[in-house]
């Protein structure tokens, strides 16, 4: 059984939602991503989503951009990110996802990428500008190395399509709660609820996350009636972003914020603020 | 025995909007049943006599199509071979080919009942050319320009707001046409159900590259039959166009595809030249996946997209439409590049040969005909396709020259 399988088959048992996190590779700093992803790692998280900063990140809303923007003025590279999974793995069993759009996996050469994803401990990918239709290669040499492959659904996609995304898809299915990007507003919770029942029923051969908007506990509690779990990444990167961008804090001050944040987003436990 | 067999027809895309290797549909979920529901709605206008009836009275009572097929006597002269023919798309309304295409999507938008219309630019001129249709049909227009490009142009930023239309700055990225259509993207993924995105060249996911054609080759048909009143052949030996994201020399090649004694000649954009900053992205690029759809695109090793450089702004762009990387590959179109300076020089000599300004766009075209001619036969015919006016590039041009 995959890692991200097993995680959540023992999630489900102990009737627990899962929580996965997002954080783009590089970001605030590539000196700090590996402190953060350890940090978010300890603190709860039961996945993780690295990023990888593409120039056009056409999904995203703008605390995900900039912090695509930043990490590539850093000069961050693809194979940053296996050397930051590796650091990952030294020191932690959790699952690890790359997101990222297909130019940059593509220009790396898709069976490359994937052998470099595996042999770094990567379990899994997620490409948002790649349906399931323009897939059959990334298909294919992902399960050449066995890593899963997770495709997203839509409020807008219909039944039939949610079936066919949930047969292609390995890992989770991720159901996108909005028509809109990364960092929106959540609308209408009946809208959002109605949609997720209605995927919650169709898809059968994968846990069913949800992501896109959620902010804090309660968002997630809201949102995860229908689904096995929940991805928060712009409110998280905003986070990071306000800290490691206060001058006044020393790097232990910021990790402790960070790790209550995370707290605060599984179990509502109210957040203190950085002094 | 013989050999030959008769090419099977030109057919590209396929079903799925791909050109070869190239096309497709990268694009986020929440897009997939809006291309859905645009390939089919386009598909029943494009097939209904009535829409293209509405498409042609427009072109004809509005845009002033036919646009004329200009004998260029004195450029002829001074060049001293082929005889050289401009398609008079600068005498368009708005000035460029561009309302071709958005007069075709505007009556597919209020067909589809979409109640507000969004669009990118890059120089403006699309987004004028947008502007004006949703002026004329009375619909809500935002469109999409890089801060830079704003101020750049900035002529065309007051016409598309006296017409009407929201211009919204893009801030991201390099503040230009890429970043633009990243922008208008994102607005598509948020307000995907009442609005109809207007994309301004053969680029995108399926069908807007094949769509975009599609309006514009009545640029090439009007072409076939004013060549044939003027010199008896529908067929010219050689048909220039430049290309940024390709629209006007899909328009003017598309129904020569089939022709294959007709030489088909793309000019791209080599900027300060290969070796410094441009944008010839068929010339230097390699495949790759930019806003939609698979094609060359100017990328680095990472795969991040660079910044082109053009002193045109409506060739100032990364990517390339699909069926150009494919007309490229199947080498039925060769491709040329012309330097900001060529550029200029043709500005210059068009000007004063034949007293037509041409847009910087253009002048890419044009600048390949002192090249070209020496080596052609002087019976032969040549069109070049004259894209649009030069007015919108006076002060690019007069800082220039």
């Amino acid at each position: 059984m995959s890692r991200l399988r097993s995680t959540f088959h023992t999630l489900r048992q102990n009737s627990e939602k899962a929580m996965g996190l997002f954080l783009t590779n590089g970001f605030p700093h590539p000196d700090a991503t590996g402190r953060i992803l350890k940090a978010i790692d300890e603190a709860g998280a039961d996945f993780i989503e690295l990023g990888m900063p593409f120039s056009d990140p056409l999904a995203e809303g703008l605390p995900i951009q900039r912090s695509s923007e930043r990490a590539l003025r850093h000069g961050v590279t693809m194979d940053d990110a296996f050397r930051t999974v590796e650091s990952f793995r030294a020191h932690s069993d959790t699952p690890l996802l790359l997101m990222g759009y297909i130019n940059p996996v593509h220009r790396y050469g898709v069976s490359n990428f994937c052998k470099a994803a595996r042999s770094s401990g990567v379990d899994g990918l997620i490409l948002p500008d790649l349906p399931p239709e323009e897939s059959h290669l990334l298909v294919e040499a992902a399960d050449a190395e066995g890593l899963d492959l997770v495709f997203l659904i839509a409020p807008n996609t219909s039944d039939e399509r949610v079936r066919t995304i949930d047969a292609t898809s390995s890992g989770f299915v991720y159901a996108v709660s909005i028509t809109g990007l990364t960092g929106t507003g959540l609308g209408q919770v009946d809208a959002v609820a109605a949609y997720l029942k209605r995927a919650q029923q169709l898809v059968t051969q994968n846990p069913l996350l949800v992501g896109f908007g959620i902010k804090n506990h309660v968002d997630a509690q809201r949102l995860t009636a229908h689904t096995d779990g929940f991805i928060v990444g712009s409110a998280l990167i905003q986070h990071v972003e306000t800290l490691w961008d206060d001058p006044t804090l020393s790097e232990d001050q910021r990790l402790a914020s960070l790790r209550a944040f995370v707290h605060a987003l599984k179990d509502g436990t109210p957040v203190p603020s950085p002094s | 025995m013989s050999t030959l067999t008769a090419a099977p027809p030109y057919a590209a895309p396929d079903a799925t909007g791909h050109f070869g290797m190239h096309g497709g549909t990268f694009v986020p979920e929440i897009l997939i049943p809006a291309l859905e529901e645009l390939k089919l709605a386009f598909a029943t206008a494009w097939a209904d006599p009535s829409f293209r009836d509405d498409y042609h009275s427009l072109l004809r009572h509005y845009v002033g199509r036919p646009t004329p097929l200009t004998f260029a006597n004195r450029l002829t002269e001074a060049l001293g071979g082929a005889k050289i023919y401009l398609k008079r798309e600068d005498l368009c309304h708005t000035g460029a080919h561009k309302i071709n295409n958005t007069i075709g999507q505007i009556l597919l938008a209020l067909r589809m009942g979409k109640k507000r219309i969004i669009a990118e630019t890059g120089a403006g001129q699309h987004g004028v050319a947008t502007a004006t249709v949703c002026a004329k049909f009375g619909v809500q227009c935002v469109v999409y320009m890089g801060a830079e490009d704003m101020e750049r142009q900035a002529l065309n930023v007051q016409r598309m707001e006296l017409l009407g239309a929201e211009v919204r700055p893009a801030t991201s990225g390099s503040q230009t046409l890429k970043d633009a259509t990243n922008e208008a993207i994102r607005d598509w993924v948020t307000n995907v159900n009442d609005t109809f995105y207007i994309i301004g060249s053969v680029v995108g996911p399926h069908p807007y590259p094949m769509m975009v054609r599609d309006f514009h080759r009545v640029i090439g048909e009007e072409t076939r039959a004013q060549l044939l009143r003027a010199e008896g052949r529908e067929l010219p030996d050689a048909a220039i166009a430049c290309v940024g994201g390709g629209s006007n020399a899909m328009g003017l090649f598309y129904p020569y595809l089939n022709d294959p004694d007709v030489a088909l000649h793309g000019v791209e954009a080599s900027g300060e030249g290969l070796q410094g900053r441009h944008a010839a992205t068929l010339t230097c690029g390699s495949p790759g996946v930019l806003h939609g759809a698979m094609s060359y695109l100017l990328h680095d090793d990472q795969g991040q997209v660079q910044l082109a450089h053009s002193i045109s702004a409506g060739l100032d762009y990364p990517g390339v439409g699909p069926e150009h990387a494919f007309l490229k590959d199947t080498q039925r179109v060769t491709y040329h590049t012309a330097t900001d300076d060529e550029a200029l020089e043709a500005v210059k000599l068009l000007s004063r040969t034949e007293g037509i300004i041409p847009a910087l766009e253009t002048a890419h075209a044009i600048a390949l005909l002192p090249r070209l001619i020496p080596i052609l036969s002087p019976e032969a015919l040549v069109v070049v396709n004259c894209s649009g006016r030069g007015d919108k590039d006076m002060a690019t041009i007069s800082a220039a020259l």
